[in-house]
């Protein structure tokens, strides 16, 4: 095989808080002609940057300080604009992270489409048109002879970033890079993506470079892997060797990432019911229907895991629940109470005892107060504690979250997104809660930070015997901490019972499509799955189309 | 009907609301201010016979509701009443005014709307060169200075010190275009002036909100040139919003002609308004005052309505 | 305190700090008038439009140009004190232009200050109430806004005459609005963060929320409105004196001075134009001040 791109010594710095920082610290890469590379690393990587510069591009605020990108037979770094341009779209091509965004509104899909064939000069706009048109079919996109006369508004996620990746391949090209393609989208939608992907780069035989977060996602479609870290290479190999056989503490940590399960210790009251949730139905202003007809239980001291995909209703679930938002019809009933359907209308115990934990700590933490005033206000609102008193819990709490207490005169942006995530577990814990609703906690950290998150309320769940309901999209976090498992679609409980009894066959139709579209650590898991009874489901997509939608 | 024709229409409606809120303001603010009107407008030493009299040509005597259908119906009819400081009927004064204002707004915003959009697409391009930052730099100096200090500017340079224009806007009857043109163009200037310096930096805001978007980087990703990556896939995007910052400072033009109109001793309806409000000829007042307001409100609703029409968004629904 | 000050002072770029020079300078002005000025507000000192320093050249030629020379007026009543001349009645210009300072600025920041009062609560009002509450007041506001200022402000002061207590009224009701308009809006931006939530939730009172955890982050877009709805007020109490219909004679205005002295220009006089550069030189000066600190916001946050 030929050398297509070899990127050595490579430094890139960007522009942040009014001075130039690393973000890539001299990496060498290179790819073959027709080979799959996969980047995967945490976020400040630097995956990305090295991703985009293949095309000789730098986003505004970096600059590519040294090193050499050649491609073929041309130096990018030296290369004029003219020349870039000529490669651009032409030879190497690009698939955004969000096709919703990277589509222009103003233009429709198939003119998009062909805009680089026919402004390259390879091809005219009939013949052009035409090949979208069978790349549509190709990737199983609904309708699409007329697909591609769509605006980008008018087709849901899922179909948006499929039309993307046909739109790279618009002009055959030697090279695309995929940038986390399928990060926003639901696991049934990701595979979609996924299946046209690799479809895709294996028709055309061009190469790629396929950025990631996840290890498992990456090996699907990739030949050889680098981990990056920190805008350095921590490891790379083949994608079988790698997985079989990681060389790095690193890479073992992210491979193992998805196995684990917390530890969980069993308590003799763990038997008295402590929220019970039934019949409930809501809805928004626009009188549409988010939830029907709800049942839900949950015992002291155990965790229920709420499971489902954008549109589910599982965060209106917990709004309703909070009294954010008053249902229809149901009731709540909680510690043998009946909740009143308004936070407003509930006693200061009844708020006390329920605490609430979100997804974005950046916004559920106020920016103008320091940690000890984010942690002092409930300990003084609920317990009227004051001055010593308070200080010494809040170091107490400081404690239980495992964070230094010189913290405790930080604000929220002096410390990492796990850190806030941590300060958010303790504002909850400051109330002494009976339960606290964790609504997506972990989706927007990165994998490590996530594990160590989901150890820490597994262990403080052991010491205080706090009950958790765990709403999220990711089975992965499902398995490590649940007791119980409720399963909601499109407004509804599709299948609810024990961890095990949910986890092991057989399924609901729908439990059986979300277990089976989590990627696994295994290069031939896509490839079995699309020839198994769920592949077939899938084709005929009636979780896609629900699930693109929103 | 689809959801455009529907934000049209609501548009639209809300655009006549204003107006008629507007009318009942005008004629019926006048009433709910303390005092009688007629002692005011007359003073302390008004015969009894007087008072009644004024009363009587005001319509002081009649309900409210049937002076302001009575007001609006003969302003329809474009019987604008009698001023009460000469006695001449309020349409004849307006007519030739406001077209002389109309003359003075229309040559300037033919200069200013090209040139802002122009100057602002070029800032955004170069955004943080030197042309941008002189550009910015000037600008902000222009919007912060009262209309009449860049008149009086325009006045002593070109005019006092440099006899090339006229710093006196009037001109005879029989005056043919260009001499129109040539007395009316240090106030045209001023206008000029003072609007490119909003309008620009709107502009300028405008395109550079779109050039961060993603779509953009695609279309360089894709090999594009510059010049077409800001035409096909930059223009149309920014469109709603330049047009709104257009028709807005046309809105802000026919407002700011009247301190022009001041300095330059101009026989425009902006004038006319002023001299009437310090002699408290009230008919003058609310028919000028009518007319400036509703133009105002319909170039604001035009702004609108063109703004969501020009938005993809709305223009392909679902 | 000071130290604080002296330190966002120095850290500034060069153009904020002349802006914050030429706001201490016109603070100055405006606290010290009295003792600052050589003469009172209405004295009569010389005659019609002596020229000020500039006019130093005592050749005949200067003269000629100048109408006389600022050395041989030292004898006269005016004692060397009359910097920039004498206005178009013989009125110590410079007297003037401190006690039309004091004047026109405090009149200005009464009304910035009042339409805040009033634009804020009723913003923050709309924004955590939602509803109808929001809907009635956005909706009373939005037909206000589409009136325009000048006119209205012109219709209101034919029937209600001109008086400094109308003005302020008028003009803070009218400004409100636009005050109204962004609170509300960078408050309803707030209200769906999820701290916020966290605080009601908690069972805080509304009072507190606002307080405490709202207001904090509204406060840099606001205080850059400020500054921007100061200009704003300030060019147009001077526009109304310009027309004749805002501060009445013989109070000193640097809007009206410029329209009683307006007439020299044509005889090459300029004594008018420095109460209109002084008008501009502070607006300058706050436009500065406030371009940078919107910059340095948008560091912090994004959006505004």
């Amino acid at each position: 095989m030929s050398r297509l791109l070899t990127m050595r010594n490579l430094v890139i710095e960007g522009f942040q808080e009014e001075q130039w920082g690393d973000i890539v610290l001299g990496v060498d890469v290179h790819v073959d002609r027709g080979e799959v590379l996969g980047l995967i690393g945490e976020s400040g990587a630097g995956k990305s940057t090295i991703g985009i510069a293949s095309m000789g591009f730098c986003r505004p605020g970096c600059r590519i300080v040294s090193g050499s990108i050649r491609f073929g037979d041309i130096e990018l770094t030296s290369a004029s604009d003219r020349e870039l341009r000529k490669i651009r779209g032409l030879r190497v091509s690009y698939v955004a992270q969000s096709a919703a965004a990277s589509f222009n509104p103003a233009h429709r899909l198939i003119r998009q489409y062909a805009e680089a064939p026919v402004k390259h000069g390879i091809m005219s706009r009939a013949e052009a048109e035409k090949d979208a048109r069978e790349l549509y079919r190709r990737f199983d996109l609904p309708n699409p002879d007329t697909i591609g006369n769509r605006y980008p508004h008018q087709v849901s996620g899922g179909q948006l970033q499929r039309a993307m990746v046909a739109m790279a391949m618009a002009c055959k090209p030697d090279l695309v890079v995929f940038d986390e393609p399928t990060t926003a989208l639901d696991v049934t939608t990701q595979i979609e993506v996924l299946a046209a992907i690799k479809g895709a780069i294996k028709d055309l035989n061009s190469a790629a470079i396929y950025i990631s977060h996840d290890l498992a996602v990456v090996s699907q479609v990739a030949d050889r892997i680098m981990v990056l870290r920190h805008g350095k290479l921590v490891e790379e190999g083949g994608t079988r060797e790698m997985l079989a056989n990681p060389e790095q503490d690193y890479t073992r940590a992210l491979l193992s990432v998805r196995k684990g399960r917390a530890e969980k210790i069993e308590h003799p009251d763990r038997s008295k019911s402590l929220l019970e949730v039934s019949e409930v139905t809501a809805a928004y202003g626009d009188g549409v229907l988010v939830l029907q007809d709800i049942n839900l239980k949950l015992t002291r001291g155990k965790t229920v895991a709420v499971v489902g995909e954008s549109g589910s209703g599982k965060s209106t679930l917990a709004r309703v629940i909070t009294g954010l938002l008053p249902p229809i019809k149901g009731n709540i009933v909680f510690d043998g109470k009946e909740l009143p359907a308004r936070f407003s209308d509930r006693s200061k115990e009844m708020l006390r005892h329920l605490q609430l934990i979100y997804q974005m700590p950046d916004v559920s933490l106020n920016p103008h107060q320091k940690i000890h005033e984010i942690l002092g206000r409930p300990l003084e609102f609920y317990f009227g504690m004051r001055g010593e008193e308070k200080r010494k819990r809040v170091a107490d709490l400081m404690e239980h979250i495992e964070l230094p207490e010189r913290y405790i005169n930080r604000f929220p942006s002096e410390l990492s997104g796990g850190e806030k995530q941590r300060v958010c577990i303790a504002r909850a814990l400051a109330a002494e809660p009976d339960m606290i609703i964790c609504d997506e906690v972990t989706s927007a950290l990165d994998q490590l930070v996530a594990e160590d998150i989901l150890k820490l309320l597994q262990r403080l769940q052991n010491q205080l015997s706090v009950s958790y309901l765990f709403i999220t999209h990711d089975l992965a976090t499902v398995k490590a901490i649940s007791d119980e498992i409720v399963v909601m679609l499109q407004g509804r409980v599709v299948e609810h019972g024990s961890r095990d009894e949910i986890l092991t066959p057989p399924h609901h139709e729908y439990t059986e499509l979300l277990l089976a579209s989590v990627p696994e650590m295994d290069p031939d898991w896509l490839d079995n799955l699309l020839d198994t009874r769920v592949g077939a489901l899938l084709r005929e997509g009636p979780a896609s189309e629900h699930a693109g939608k929103s | 009907m689809d959801s455009l024709t529907i934000l049209i229409v609501k548009r639209l409606a809300f655009g006549l609301l204003t107006l008629f809120v507007i009318s009942v303001l005008i004629l019926l603010g006048v009433e709910m201010l303390p005092g009688d009107l007629a002692q005011a407008l007359l003073g302390q030493q008004a015969t009894q016979e007087s008072l009644a009299a004024i009363r009587l040509e005001l319509g002081l005597d009649q309900p409210l509701h049937v002076r302001y259908f009575d007001w609006l119906g003969n302003i329809l009819q474009w019987d604008l009443g009698t001023s009460l400081a000469n006695r001449r009927e309020v349409a004849d004064l307006i007519g030739t005014r406001l077209a002389n204002t109309l003359f003075l707004a229309s040559n300037a915003a033919i200069i200013a709307v090209p040139l802002s959009i122009f100057l602002g697409m070029l800032a955004a391009l170069y955004r943080d060169s030197l042309f941008d930052k002189i550009i910015s730099m000037t600008t902000l100096m222009t919007i912060s200075v009262p209309e009449f200090l860049v008149a009086y500017i325009l006045i002593v340079f070109l005019s006092v010190e440099f006899s090339i224009f006229p710093s006196m806007a009037d001109w005879s009857s029989n005056a043919g275009f260009w001499e129109r043109l040539y007395a009316v163009f240090l106030p045209v200037m001023t206008l000029v002036l003072v609007v490119v310096a909003h309008m620009m930096r709107l502009t300028r805001a405008a395109i550079i909100n779109v050039l961060t978007r993603p779509y953009i980087e695609t279309a360089q990703l894709k090999g594009m040139k510059r010049s077409w990556v800001i035409m096909y896939h930059a223009l149309p995007n920014a469109l709603a919003p330049i047009i709104n910052v257009v028709v807005i400072n046309l809105a802000y033009l026919v407002v700011g002609v009247v301190v022009v109109e001041v300095v330059f001793v101009y026989p425009g309806l902006g004038q006319l308004m002023v001299d009437s409000v310090s002699k408290r000829d009230l008919p003058v007042v609310q028919a000028s005052g009518l007319i400036f307001a509703s133009t105002y409100v319909m170039l604001n609703l035009t702004a609108d309505i063109l703004s969501i029409i020009a938005n993809p968004r709305l223009r392909h629904p679902m | 305190m000071i130290t604080n000050i002296a330190k966002t002072f120095l850290k500034a770029p060069r153009s904020a700090q002349l802006g914050f020079i030429i706001i201490a300078i016109n603070l100055f002005a405006l606290a010290f008038a009295p003792a600052l000025a050589p003469f009172t507000e209405t004295e009569i000192i010389g005659k019609v439009w002596e020229p000020g320093i500039w006019a130093m050249d005592c050749s005949e030629e200067a003269i000629e140009l100048h109408g006389a020379c600022w050395s041989q007026l030292n004898d006269d009543r005016m004692d060397g004190k009359a910097w920039l001349g004498t206005d178009h009645i013989g009125r110590d210009l410079f007297t003037r232009l401190l006690y039309g300072a004091r004047n026109t600025i405090s009149i200005a920041l009464v009304i910035t200050g009042l339409s805040f009062l009033v634009g804020m609560t009723f913003g923050f009002l709309a924004a955590t109430m939602r509803g109808w509450v929001d809907q009635i007041i956005s909706r009373m506001v939005d037909i206000l806004m589409a009136f325009p200022t000048l006119i209205f402000a012109l219709i209101v002061l034919s029937v209600a005459g001109t008086s400094i207590p109308v003005l302020i009224v008028v003009i803070a009701l009218l400004d409100s609005t636009r005050v109204f308009r962004l609170s509300r809006a960078v408050a309803m931006d707030i209200t769906v963060m999820e701290f916020v939530e966290v605080a009601r939730v908690r069972g805080e009172k509304l009072m507190w929320v606002m307080w405490r955890e709202i207001l904090p982050s509204t406060l840099p877009p606001l205080v850059a409105e400020f500054g921007l709805r100061f200009c704003f007020v300030f060019l147009f109490i001077s526009a109304l004196s310009f027309l004749g219909l805002g501060l009445q004679p013989p109070t000193a205005d640097w809007g009206s001075m410029v329209k009683e002295n307006s007439g020299a220009i044509s005889f090459g006089v300029y004594n008018p134009l420095i109460p209109a550069a002084a008008i501009a030189f502070l607006t300058i000066g706050i436009n500065l001040v406030v371009d940078w600190f919107l910059r340095k916001a948008a560091g912090l946050r994004e959006e505004y």
